[in-house]
């Protein structure tokens, strides 16, 4: 019986590098989505997919996902060799990390920021502010597209092993620690791996955010 | 590096036999000396040739690991440490009952999952671990011939290391493993759906759901994978599976004070649970470090409880053990690792 974790013959629409190691992926929606929802992807029907947060908007013509390459992994070091026009197997969209209406802050790491991209991709863009922590400033994945669509202001990136970095040298949660004005009545979207999610999480907390108001998202 | 034999399924063996060029029947002779008889060394394999037992010495090696410490509770519950090949820490609690031992066994280290109400979860994640691993925690369990049951509840989400975890019961429960019944072992989820579909078809064993929330939007907050596999899509998946008299399916619920304890939840709970041949696991929280989570008073455990069984569910409290030693998963081992870090930092 098919459901929403079934896989579907896919082709590579596009497939190119945005940083050492790591490269954007898309191929033809048939499928509508949400903003923050993932699609399974695997290079078998049957073997054992893995999830990536979609990085396109909802209204364009094609799935895009933010990969990097785990030199031991089992899957990404073959999809970065993929070429336009190789196979995927793409389940439908699933899940619901979704971006509410109303002041909000998107906090990512590396690739974690896919999914905000996505929800400003689709015009979610008023209030919203983005936090994104990477190593290099190479990392600031998809950054002329978030200067062109966020106030200055709003866009915070934190650089934490470039020493000539432009941008605010140190780890994402240094830079949370030293914030006194993270509003109490936004929502908090957290995407990165699990040390960061529950890291950046601790930090919220202990500046008295309610936890109800942070929802996060781990890679797994 | 030689490979460790202890921890292969029947099935591995056999591959290890034909590849050392061996009768197949030695895989069962080396099956039942493992696991049967808990014999580790080659020389004591007595009928196995000598010429056998020196392939198998050259290749394969038997490795298990006791416990670096351990913890006792004035109730009598231990907390085992154990050291990982990769110097990491795990741990296994045995909780001994009247009528039952139990040991609760990890599957990973640290975990990715980030439950809010978790110390696993704040280690972050540091790997899986092999079947071998698990069964490691129940083999080398000094109070072993007393065990009447294993959970696999302890660190890290178990179905996040599906492989390792279906080796480790397929050793468990098969005829040529320890041959225990699938009946007397657990395993949680917090429902990872395409990992529990797999766990259904190929396992025989019972399914524990961590629930926590019956509300998706609410569940979120405390549970990021609520985010990806909601609980309702979950609960869905489960009534579509003919789960017999023998399988039991059971939803953990731990209780927290003014956030999933109210009469509103109740109701939902009996709604979403409707028509399933289940049990709910009441469980009292206590609070880790730095949580925003309260636990739920004892009345309100017992309020929560009549509401739910007045509406015909089976609902149980789990009873709370090891209090004085801090037996939730993860404290301990945490514990070890902070120590380390601050060891290396200096």
């Amino acid at each position: 019986m098919a459901h929403k974790h079934t896989l579907y013959k896919k082709q590579v629409a596009d497939i190119r590098p945005v940083a050492d190691g790591v490269f954007t992926l898309s191929f033809i929606r048939d499928f509508s989505f949400k903003a923050g929802q993932v699609v399974a992807i695997d290079l078998v029907p049957d073997g054992k997919p893995r999830m990536y947060s979609i990085a396109s908007g909802e209204n364009e013509d094609c799935i895009e996902i933010l990969f990097d390459e785990k030199k031991n992994g089992k899957l990404t070091p073959f999809l970065s060799k993929l070429k336009v026009g190789d196979t995927i197997y793409a389940s439908e969209p699933f899940g619901t990390f979704r971006t509410d209406v109303g002041k909000g802050y998107w906090i990512a790491s590396g690739t974690g920021i896919a999914p905000f991209i996505s929800a400003l991709r689709s015009g979610m863009i008023e209030q919203k502010t983005m936090m994104h922590g990477g190593r290099f400033d190479v990392n600031f994945y998809y950054s002329a597209l978030i200067e062109k669509l966020l106030p200055t202001k709003n866009y915070v990136r934190c650089c934490s092993k470039q020493d000539d970095t432009q941008y605010y040298k140190g780890r994402l949660t240094q830079w949370l620690k030293a914030e006194v004005n993270l509003p109490k009545d936004a929502k908090y979207y957290l995407c990165g791996s699990p040390e960061m999610v529950v890291e950046v999480r601790d930090i919220l907390i202990s500046a008295k955010i309610p936890f109800q108001n942070i929802i996060s998202e781990t890679y797994f | 590096m030689k490979t460790n034999l202890f921890g292969l399924t029947p099935f591995q063996l056999k591959e290890v036999v034909v590849t050392l060029g061996l009768p197949s029947f030695t895989a069962t002779q080396l099956a039942e000396w493992l696991y049967k008889k808990q014999v580790y060394s080659f020389v004591e394999m007595t009928n196995l040739s000598r010429q056998t037992r020196e392939k198998l010495e050259t290749n394969y090696t038997i490795d298990l690991t006791p416990a670096t410490k351990v913890q006792t509770s004035t109730d009598g519950t231990k907390k085992y440490l154990y050291t990982t090949l990769t110097a990491k820490f795990i741990e296994a609690a045995y909780i001994p009952d009247a009528d039952r031992a139990t040991l609760c066994v990890s599957t990973q280290i640290g975990c990715k999952m980030g439950c809010l109400f978790c110390m696993t979860g704040k280690q972050g994640f540091q790997g899986n671990l092999s079947a071998a691993e698990i069964l490691n925690q129940i083999q080398s369990l000094p109070e072993y011939a007393e065990l009447t049951n294993i959970v696999y509840m302890g660190m890290g989400e178990p179905l996040d290391n599906l492989e390792a975890v279906l080796d480790s019961i397929e050793i468990m429960t098969s005829d040529k493993g320890y041959g225990w019944s699938p009946k007397r072992i657990t395993v949680s989820t917090i429902g990872i759906i395409p990992a529990m579909i797999t766990f259904l078809e190929k396992s025989q064993a019972h399914l524990a759901v961590s629930l926590h929330s019956p509300f998706d939007d609410e569940r979120r907050e405390i549970m990021p994978i609520q985010n990806v596999y909601p609980i309702t899509e979950v609960i869905r998946e489960i009534r579509r599976w003919e789960l017999g008299r023998q399988r039991r399916i059971s939803f953990e619920y731990i209780m927290f004070k003014g956030i999933n304890d109210t009469a509103r939840h109740a109701n939902e709970l009996v709604r979403l649970l409707n028509g399933i041949k289940c049990r709910i696991n009441l469980i009292r929280f206590h609070p880790i470090p730095d949580t925003p989570l309260e636990g739920t008073s004892e009345a309100g455990i017992v309020n929560f409880q009549n509401l739910l069984k007045a509406k015909g569910l089976t609902v149980t409290v789990r009873a709370s053990r090891g209090q004085d030693i801090f037996a939730a998963c993860g404290l301990l081992s945490t514990k070890e690792l902070l120590k380390k870090q601050q060891e290396t930092d200096f």
